[in-house]
């Protein structure tokens, strides 16, 4: 690792000062510059790199921390960055995941494998279970998604969790691309817009008082492509259903959805088998697969960085209820 | 230029050079175009998917942008939060991704409203590079010289201005060379682009029509410099213009100790438990400059005299490195046992004057509760956490005209003096040379919120630069 000598950039600076700023001097000394040098950190790195600072800070400054884990990409990848993080020794938090009841069961599955594979404890928070209680009621569209936030809370009560770590991304939704890497939330889990702590240099804010969690999102700087690329580079295993396999689907609301218990075809809606993939695999009853023959890693990230669909837009139904969704439930206490 | 097939190149060539990583800001006054040069470049760089465009094309027709002749309220692309869309204003600084064959970019958007200042030492502190936004109507105003004066103390690498709405002067190059002019006279007054660190370029745009931002332009012949986009490809990033002028710096974050809880998968993945039983190592994000295997480094921690060791290992995810460099995260085996803890520095020996326990410091306020003498603080230095007196406040900079006046208090957007004495001696150096090392945080014991901005100032009696007046 060695980074481009900096003489050329004071006799820039000398140049530019004598020009006074002119265009014309800068390019001259730009020319033979042929861009970043090939030995300065990939962006993948630099990346990394952050997301486990991060990680760190936020273990070292907080009591009991935990990690969301669905077994999704992003919250793969974010116990991947975990592992790296406090190699050789085991991560030291617990994995918290909020279970809808409409779970594909081969991500389950994953779930569980890796949870052993690591030796991790594994924290369930069931919708089903407050649903059955009568805490939670049934929507009428059947979507479990936003149904997580009360499970979720009561599991980060109980467990006494301080700060919750997160595969949130911000270049998945607007109101996502405001919110902090450690974002504060309130008693009651809402998270407050417009009165965030400013986020300066590499120094996080951690503190928080008693009832008051925070939630810490390390790969806020991550995009689609970023994920797919490492999950490439690092040799990732992930959940099957992210690559191309023959699936019966039904065609609704501009989406392929899966034919399973709790997603059914209505009469008009025709079953027919497709090669599909899903680009996030949340809750059955309101994520949708994508046509795609990308069944390897490798043939993924050509497929998304051609993509002309975000990748929320593509699958998530409950995105698209209204423009400002993903904010609104934030407020309310979502991951 | 080839941002048209830049992302299917990036995808599909996975040979290429691998692009690296540059964060931008953009800086400016309401109404300069900030949120429509942000979504031009993301638009006209293909960052924004179609379903994005969409339901931005489709709000923008709600509201009869662009009226008869329509189009796209390319601002829209950013104001994420409710209550911008309504209000037509951005509120909160939003960070936005997209890339070219070249590089990845992360660009944050600061508004430029009331809270011009709290956002724009925000966005800055961790920028490659700032655009800042002029309206080629207006040209430089106050709020112009208070940016630039931010971005001055805040030592950005690159500053960029941008002319914008050149399309409503007529494209006229006069207009142009006047507000360069005038740009570049308040630049020398402040001393941006001198210190053989930051510096300066002027560009006419059109965020609205596209003009230099992506591609050179055609309407402004008499400018031969480069597009923004070019720029922006092309600056070296700060972390490579300092590495080679700083020294090595790494706060300790943990000590990684795992005695018997050694990672399973690591274990089934053939990891030698014996050799690792007595692993120790020291957890951080190496801050400035690079460390070799064999380097001597000094271990700085409160109340020792610093303990010089040797570096033994450079250690990540079972890789062994030979070097690594800012801003690497990575773990750090030592010659000799010493005590080491979170909030300890290990730095190139030799290199670390003397921890103090004087803070001497620029204070960019960003709370509404305002900074009185005698007050108790936390201050958050690299991975230590240490309470704090204000002893007093000695000023407070006039951004517009660049003078510091008495003051004993500081509220929110002032920028001013504050000499504070610290619970425990901290390894400060000065921001001026040091842009990770020379910051901290000022913190509400109370309530926990983030108070200021600190930029550690030398000693008074030490040699300090004219140049740097605050
Ligand atoms: N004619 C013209 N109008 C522009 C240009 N850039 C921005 N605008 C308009 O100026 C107004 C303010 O732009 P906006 O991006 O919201 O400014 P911000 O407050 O700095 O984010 C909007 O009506 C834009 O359409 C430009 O280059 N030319
Ligand atoms: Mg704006």
């Amino acid at each position: 690792m060695s980074t481009q000598t900096t003489s050329e950039d004071l006799e820039l600076n000398q140049l530019q000062s004598e020009a006074e700023g002119s265009a014309a001097a800068w390019r001259a000394s730009r020319s033979g510059h042929g861009g970043p040098s090939a030995e300065r950190l990939s962006s993948l790195d630099t990346l990394e790199s952050e997301a486990i600072h991060i990680i760190r800070e936020v273990v070292a400054e907080f009591e009991k921390p935990a990690l969301l884990f669905s077994g999704g990409k992003d919250s793969v990848v974010m116990l991947h960055l975990a592992t790296k993080a406090f190699w050789p020794g085991k991560v030291p938090f617990p994995v918290l995941h909020v279970d809808t009841g409409h779970n594909f069961p081969e991500v389950i599955d994953f779930r569980d494998r890796t949870v052993e594979r690591l030796g991790l404890k594994l924290v369930v928070g069931s919708v089903q279970e407050f649903i059955d209680r009568g805490e939670l009621a049934e929507r009428a569209d059947g979507t479990r998604n936003p149904l997580q936030t009360v499970p979720l809370l009561d599991a980060i009560q109980r467990n006494k969790f301080d700060a919750v770590f997160g595969g949130g991304r911000r270049d998945e939704d607007k109101a996502r691309a405001k919110e902090r890497i450690l974002s504060l939330r309130d008693e009651f889990g809402q998270w407050d817009p417009r009165n965030q702590r400013p986020e300066l240099w590499n120094l996080y804010n951690g503190r928080h008082t008693v009832g008051q969690h925070v939630r810490a999102f390390p790969i806020s700087n991550w995009t689609e492509l970023d994920i797919w690329r490492y999950i490439e580079r690092e040799n990732i295993e992930l959940p099957g259903l992210y690559y191309a396999h023959e699936r019966e689907v039904f065609a609704r609301d501009g989406m392929w959805r899966a034919v399973g218990e709790v997603s059914q075809p209505l009469p008009h809606e025709d079953v027919i088998t497709k090669l599909v993939r899903y680009r996030t695999v949340g809750d059955m009853s309101c994520t949708g697969a994508v046509e795609s023959d990308a069944r390897t890693v490798a043939d993924v990230v050509v497929e998304v960085a051609a993509s002309t669909l975000t990748e929320r837009g593509a699958t998530r139904a409950d995105d698209r209820i209204s423009e400002a969704a993903m904010e609104d439930r934030k407020k309310d206490g979502y991951f | 230029m080839s941002t048209d097939t830049a992302l299917l190149d990036a995808g599909l060539n996975s040979e290429a050079l691998p692009s690296t990583l540059f964060r931008f800001a953009t800086a400016g006054s309401v109404d300069d175009g900030k949120s429509t040069l942000v979504g031009r470049l993301l638009h006209d760089s293909k960052a924004i998917l179609a379903d994005t465009l969409d339901a931005v094309a489709r709000t923008s027709a709600d509201r009869g942008f662009g009226g008869e002749k329509g189009g796209i309220d390319l601002a829209l692309l950013t104001d994420g939060l409710r209550a911008e869309r309504e209000q037509g204003i951005t509120i909160d600084v939003a960070y936005r991704y997209f890339a070219t064959d070249r590089r990845s970019f992360i660009l944050a958007d600061c508004p430029g409203h009331v809270q011009y200042t709290k956002n724009t030492v925000t966005g800055a502190s961790t920028a490659d590079a700032v655009v800042v936004l002029i309206d080629a109507r207006k040209g430089v105003l106050e709020q112009t010289r208070r940016h630039l004066s931010v971005l001055q103390l805040l030592r950005v690498a690159h500053v960029i201005v941008a002319v914008n709405k050149i399309d409503l002067v007529d494209f006229s190059e006069q207009v142009f060379r006047d507000i360069e002019a005038d740009v570049q006279k308040v630049a020398r007054e402040l001393g941006l682009g001198s210190d053989g660190v930051a510096d300066l370029l002027v560009v006419p745009v059109s965020a609205l029509d596209g003009d230099n931002v992506v591609d050179r332009s055609e309407r402004t012949p008499w400018y031969t410099g480069p597009a923004l986009l070019e720029v922006l490809e092309t600056l070296p990033a700060a972390d490579e213009l300092e590495a080679d002028l700083e020294s090595f710096r790494f706060p300790v974050q943990l000590v990684i100790r795992p005695q018997g809880a050694l990672a399973p998968d690591a274990v089934a993945g053939g990891l030698d438990v014996e050799a690792y039983r007595d692993y120790r190592a020291y957890a951080g994000q190496i801050t400035e400059g690079s460390v070799k295997v064999g380097d001597e480094v000094s271990v700085i921690s409160p109340g020792h005299e610093p303990r010089t060791t040797t570096v033994v290992g450079i250690d990540f995810a079972g890789q062994s490195l030979e070097e690594a460099a800012a801003p690497q995260s990575v773990a750090v085996r030592l010659a000799d046992e010493i005590d080491i803890a979170r909030g300890d520095t290990i730095a190139a020996a030799g290199t670390v004057r003397e921890s103090t326990a004087d803070l001497y410091a620029s204070l960019a306020w960003l709370s509404p509760k305002p900074l009185r003498e005698g007050q108790k603080v936390l201050v958050k230095h690299g991975t230590r956490t240490v309470q704090a007196l204000v002893r007093n406040v000695t000023g407070k900079l006039d951004l517009a005209t660049f003078n510091v006046e008495p003051a004993s208090n500081l509220e929110l957007n002032d920028i001013g003096h504050a000499q504070l004495r610290l619970s425990a001696p901290l390894p400060l150096e000065n921001y001026l040379h040091h842009r990770r090392t020379g910051a901290f945080l000022v913190i509400d014991p109370i309530d926990g919120n983030t108070l200021a901005a600190g930029l550690v100032k030398d000693h008074p009696g030490d040699h300090e630069d004219e140049r740097y007046v605050i």
